[in-house]
């Protein structure tokens, strides 16, 4: 046989003659024999060698060929082992108990080898696609094993990144599916340094790991930064950054977030994307839908990107729903979604905004009836309240920074060694960047330091004069100058002194830099003319403009500005 | 009908081979000792043990290729399945006479 392999064939019939003539005719076909002369022998040589194709004998002594069909077909569990009965039986009701038992087709006698040789080709067919089919259902369902198991570790891991938050503070309510992850539904929320409650809810695009992989970096960028105090906008910025960069094109995240300050009962809100949240008003019994004014997460380079907020004042028990569109998206049998109109009824309908947010679950849930579950509704309530019924920490956070002022100064004196080879600017600014606050500042931070700390080195300490300037030699000049005095300075200091205090709204920023030199005749300079001041004109206007005012001090050697800064949230 | 159908015979030749021999040799004594449990077992009323033994028999002399002879195990067969078990020696004796006869055709084989 060139088209079959060798089969082992069980052969078991009680007539030696009925035997010896098929298991020649197997034989002659190429295929290996085993024989059994009754039922139960026929059990124990199929048990004992796994023979591919058994050709039973209907009647036979101890077992007939049904008992022992049923039992092969049962020690063969999930492997087809056609059976094929051998009978000279003719009625229909005969014929339909062998395939009653188990039998896959019947050979009738007299034997006719042409008609063996093709039902064994057939049967073997029919075994190797049996087999086939075995080994990719084993296989289909060694993958899913395998990607729960993924999808388990891969919780656990975002678990561990991701944690609770302040997601138990008691006016925190949310509803998420367990596998919200997988859905790509992410919520994080935390505390800041100053009690406010940051919060974030967002919808990666895609399902499965491709939509969870991005809520990793989102996590744990929002839990390193809120409790270092940063705001909203750069906690944005650095999310929206970091998701361009990691995600590709047409995966990213629809997003709302909120700062929630409730000390003074403040929220700050930024909705890329995600459905309009609703600010639910306690006292009037009304709504104001947040609309999404922005593109979502991880679309826009950070240059492109718009951190524009949105500010409620709340009163106490206002709340603030914000949702995934697996609830406006929600389907019913018929496949309509439940949508907006439907959610803003459940508002409408409620007398008690205590249970608002099971009523809208419940008609969600109640809508959807027996249609498709898809199990992906992501909802979350905040409702304003005291700091201190808040949780704990809001309590301390409000009592630290509520009244108190925060207050700091620091003084630093560049010596004559120095001037050359060390610029205090980048470690000043540095300092000045641990305050959160001041980051959105930094490019002006540096613009003032710098303007004031070159006046006090060039012309104080090295003492050049900037008339030198005005003209294009005299430029030149003026730096050649600065190198050769700057080479054998030493004498001589420049003291950077900066205070820093928070205060309500804000905080003011106080920098006062003294250098060793001479000065100047501070008194002359003209205030509403700033250009045709000499001392280093340009210079000083501009940090005029960013302060306001530069006040001369002493001989002249002496400057100080205020720069004073309003926080947004 | 024939005795012998040699199509069928001449198939199992040539499937048999060497075997051949043994095969008719086989066939004689398994239809020696099937004629004498028909025998036994027509004396009883066990209908369901005499047909079984008649279709047996009837298998095996049509694999053979001995139609006539498997044409009156069939009526035997056929008769116990029915529950007419009158006068069963006489099918029985119709039996034996042609295998006696098959039985010489079969020995007389080139």
């Amino acid at each position: 046989m060139n088209d079959v392999r060798r089969l082992k064939i069980l052969v078991a019939d009680d007539t030696d003659t009925d035997r010896l003539i098929l298991e020649s005719i197997v034989r002659k076909e190429g295929h290996h024999v085993v024989s059994a002369c009754n039922g139960l022998e026929a059990i124990q040589v199929y048990s004992a060698e796994k023979p591919d194709i058994v050709l039973l004998d209907a009647l036979m002594p101890e077992l007939d060929g049904f008992g022992a069909a049923r039992k092969i077909k049962e020690l063969a569990g999930d492997e087809l082992v056609p059976i094929i009965f051998l009978t000279s039986l003719s009625d229909t009701e005969s014929l339909v108990q062998c395939l009653d038992a188990g039998g896959d087709d019947f050979l009738s006698k007299p034997y006719n080898r042409i008609i063996l040789q093709a039902k064994i080709k057939s049967f073997n067919r029919m075994r190797e696609m049996h087999s086939t089919m075995l080994t990719q259902r084993n296989q289909i369902v060694q993958y899913n094993n395998r990607l729960l198991q993924e999808q388990t570790v891969a919780k656990h891991v975002f678990d561990n990144v991701a944690h609770s938050g302040c997601l138990n503070a008691s006016n925190v309510r949310y509803f998420l599916s367990s596998l919200a992850v997988f859905n790509g539904d992410v919520l994080v929320a935390a505390m800041r340094p100053n009690g406010s409650m940051m919060v974030l809810l967002g919808d990666f695009t895609g399902h499965g790991l491709p939509a969870a992989i991005g809520a990793m970096p989102l996590a744990s960028t929002f839990y390193g930064m809120v409790s270092k105090g940063f705001s909203m906008t750069d906690i944005l910025r650095e999310i929206n950054g970091k998701l361009k960069n990691i995600l590709p094109v047409g995966i990213f995240c629809c997003a709302t977030m909120m700062d929630i300050n409730f000390r003074k009962k403040r929220l700050k809100i930024w909705n890329g994307g995600l459905p309009d949240c609703f600010v639910y008003h306690h006292q009037e019994g009304n709504i104001t839908p947040v609309k999404s004014t922005h593109l979502p997460l991880g679309v826009l380079s950070n240059r492109a990107f718009k951190d524009n907020c949105e500010y409620f004042e709340l009163q106490k028990e206002d709340r603030i729903f914000v949702w995934s569109d697996g609830i406006h998206e929600a389907r019913n049998a018929d496949g309509d979604m439940f949508g907006e109109e439907r959610l803003k009824a459940v508002f409408s309908r409620n007398s008690n905004p205590e249970l608002l947010f099971n009523d809208i679950i419940e008609s969600v849930q109640q809508f959807v009836g027996s249609g498709e579950k898809d199990d992906d509704l992501s909802l979350l309530e905040i409702r304003m309240d005291e700091p201190a019924r808040v949780n704990s920490f809001a309590k301390e956070a409000s009592d630290k920074f509520g009244n108190s002022e925060i207050e700091w100064t620091m003084g630093f004196e560049v010596k004559p060694t120095s001037f050359k080879v060390f610029d205090p600017l980048p470690m000043l600014l540095n300092v000045l960047m641990e305050v959160p606050s001041l980051r959105a500042f930094s490019s002006t931070l540096y613009t003032i330091l710098a303007e004031l700390y070159t006046n006090a080195l060039e012309h104080g300490v090295l003492k050049l004069d900037s008339e030198l300037k005005k003209t294009p030699d005299g430029f030149s000049d003026y730096y050649e100058l600065r190198e050769q005095r700057i080479n054998q300075v030493t004498e001589g200091f420049v003291r950077i002194n900066i205070s820093h205090k928070t205060n309500e709204n804000g905080g003011l920023l106080k920098v006062r830099i003294e250098d060793s030199g001479d000065g100047f005749d501070h008194q002359q300079r003209s205030t509403d003319n700033l250009t045709s001041f000499g001392y280093s004109g340009r210079g000083i206007a501009l940090v005029e403009k960013l302060c306001g005012t530069v006040t001369y001090l002493g001989c002249g050697n002496i400057v100080e500005v205020a720069f004073s800064w309003v926080s947004d949230d | 009908m024939e005795h012998l159908d040699y199509d069928t015979l001449n198939t199992l030749k040539q499937v048999m081979e060497d075997d051949f021999a043994l095969l008719i040799d086989t066939f004689v004594q398994d239809s020696t000792d099937r004629i004498s449990t028909l025998r036994e077992v027509i004396q009883g009323t066990d209908a369901d043990l005499i047909r079984r033994a008649a279709h047996s028999f009837k298998g095996s002399s049509s694999n053979i290729g001995a139609p006539h002879l498997s044409s009156l195990c069939a009526a035997l067969e056929k008769k116990a399945l029915e529950k007419r078990l009158e006068a069963l020696d006489v099918d029985l004796d119709s039996i034996e006479r042609e295998f006696a006869q098959v039985m010489v055709l079969l020995r007389s084989l080139p």
